[in-house]
């Protein structure tokens, strides 16, 4: 079967989604993983949108961003930003997505900027939007990302978006009211976090341990019993394919 | 306007994006200013790209579905076109800011960024403890605008103004600010507002201008009067790779140009589809 690695990850980010969660859902890929979930296992699952929309079904086309009109007609409620970041903060959202640009072995994200001083970076980046909030905030945070050696990092330069810091405690000192990553899915593979830090749960049927472990900048653990990610159904293909028939998302660069 | 002043615009995040005042302030040739904003798509990028800006204060930069912004990246890593210094915020910092502003209080208290490098780049953002119960909370400072601009489908003569759609931060940033420019889609009559104010995000105490200016948003989307124009974005994105092709774009599309009506009548029938796919009849008073 030719799967593409985006809609293996989009595939693997809807069985995160449980029924009856509140779902930060954010942009690209999580749009389309929402879309599955509510269509299979998840039927009662909400989503929230960070400008101000909650949905309890998807927008019937492709997003291209949150504010789409289709994203706006059919919302159950389209209120303001403040509302939705308040109820993260309340700790009313069980679950939320998130992307970036590097990732550290404790979860950390930045989003912000490569290179030693913020304001004369190497890379601008784009900056947090509302990731670093709902890294902080969320019951638990899923992270999806491109899998590459210069993205999967020993330390990030920046933490836009906390994950475990420096692991063990390290959100609970720091006054982090809950949350942190529960699952990283790359382009190669999905990480499970223990003690806060990464360890390899599986492989994308196209790569091997050892060809995530030479992707990965730090020190690769697998749990025992690494085995090859669950190829998606027929079923959750086509849905993928019938909502984004182009690959816009799914098919980036590729 | 004048040279210098803070401005926030491009409140609601994707949607209603005032492109029509920004490519105003580039004609006129604004500068140094202090953008304010979280998310404003591609908004940001053009005014600094076109040397407009000094510094943002703003939870993000660049292009929402095509990636990077070439102008702030070229800003920030070359000094391109100048040298410009960036206040980083998260969507939910920059909303308390502005909501602190808008209700009067020097600040608001937060769990969010907690273990985030963003308080400290940011730099006014001040670490306490809830005299509560103890807990770690970070402070953040009221932001007041100089001026604020809000795009939306309706407002009445004296400014009263109601936008239909998600609000983002908008509603924050038009009450925080010393004054608000509305951009109306339509100039409607009172009883428009006065059926359904709960609609109304700005009331015409806070508004110094209401301009009537159809299609203010494009490329961006206004809810129920034209859709998002996708491709416009990602040929701005491939257009703008290097300085030359972004000069040459803003020449087209800018500066060659002497109004918003001259910039719809250039887009032509792609205007129209997009009017004709995203517009829906407006519902008025419900009680007319």
């Amino acid at each position: 079967m030719d799967v593409s690695a985006g809609e293996l990850m989009v595939a693997q980010a809807a069985r995160e989604i449980r029924d009856g969660e509140k779902v930060f859902v954010g942009m690209r890929l999580p749009l389309i993983a929402f879309v599955v979930a509510k269509r299979t296992h998840a039927p009662n699952a909400i989503g929230l949108f960070e400008l101000g929309l909650m949905r309890d079904e998807p927008a019937p086309e492709l997003l291209y961003t949150m504010g789409d009109p289709p994203n706006v007609d059919g919302a159950i409620w389209s209120a303001r930003t403040i509302e939705m970041m308040g109820m993260l903060q309340r700790g009313d959202v069980e679950a939320g997505f998130i992307g970036g640009a590097e990732i550290d072995k404790h979860g950390n994200l930045n989003t912000t900027a490569i290179g030693a001083d913020r304001q004369r970076p190497s890379v601008a980046l784009p900056g947090s939007g509302g990731g670093a909030d709902i890294a902080s905030l969320a019951g638990r945070l899923i992270v999806i990302m491109p899998h590459d050696k210069r993205r999967l990092v020993e330390r990030v330069s920046f933490i836009t978006s906390p994950g475990y810091g420096t692991g063990g405690d390290w959100r609970q000192r720091v006054g982090l009211p809950r949350g942190g990553p529960s699952v990283l899915i790359t382009t190669l593979g999905v990480f499970r976090f223990q003690g806060g830090e990464a360890v390899l749960e599986t492989y994308h049927p196209t790569t091997s341990v050892e060809e995530v472990r030479a992707s990965t900048g730090w020190d690769l653990k697998v749990l025992p019993g690494v085995r090859p990610t669950e190829l998606p159904s027929p079923e959750v293909l086509a849905i993928i394919r019938g909502y984004d028939p182009q690959g816009f998302w799914t098919r980036r660069g590729e | 306007m004048r040279d210098g002043i803070s401005i926030a615009l491009g409140l609601a995040l994707e949607p209603a994006i005032p492109f029509a005042f920004a490519h105003e302030v580039i004609r006129q040739g604004r500068r140094d200013l202090e953008l304010i904003g979280p998310i404003s798509d591609v908004l940001f990028d053009q005014m600094i790209g076109a040397g407009c800006v000094r510094q943002i204060t703003a939870a993000w930069a660049g292009n929402v579905s095509a990636g990077l912004g070439h102008a702030y990246r070229r800003a920030m890593e070359q000094g391109i076109p100048r040298r410009i210094t960036v206040r980083d915020h998260s969507n939910f910092t920059i909303a308390q800011a502005l909501f602190a502003g808008a209700v009067g209080a020097p600040y608001l208290p937060t769990r969010t960024l907690l273990g985030s490098d963003i308080p400290q780049a940011n730099g006014t953002f001040v670490r306490a403890t809830s005299p509560f119960d103890a807990s770690p909370l970070l402070l953040i400072p009221a932001i007041e605008p100089d001026v604020t601009v809000v795009a939306c489908q309706n407002a009445d003569a004296e400014g009263n103004a109601q936008l239909f759609g998600p609000w983002g931060i908008t509603q924050e940033a038009a009450l925080a600010a010393k004054k608000v420019i509305v951009l109306a889609e339509h100039v409607v009559p009172r009883q428009v507002i006065t059926s359904q104010p709960n609609l109304t995000i700005v009331p015409s105490t806070k508004v110094v201008a209401v301009v009537h200016e159809p299609g203010a948003c494009h490329p961006s989307p206004l809810q129920h009067q034209y859709g998002r124009d996708h491709e416009f974005f990602h040929e701005y994105h491939r257009a703008t790779r290097t300085v030359e092709g972004f000069d040459a774009w803003m020449k087209e599309w800018v500066t060659g140009l002497p109004d918003r009506a001259a910039y719809l009548k250039k887009l032509g029938g792609r205007w129209d589809e997009l009017r004709r796919r995203g517009g829906r009849q407006w519902f008025g008073p419900v009680d007319a």
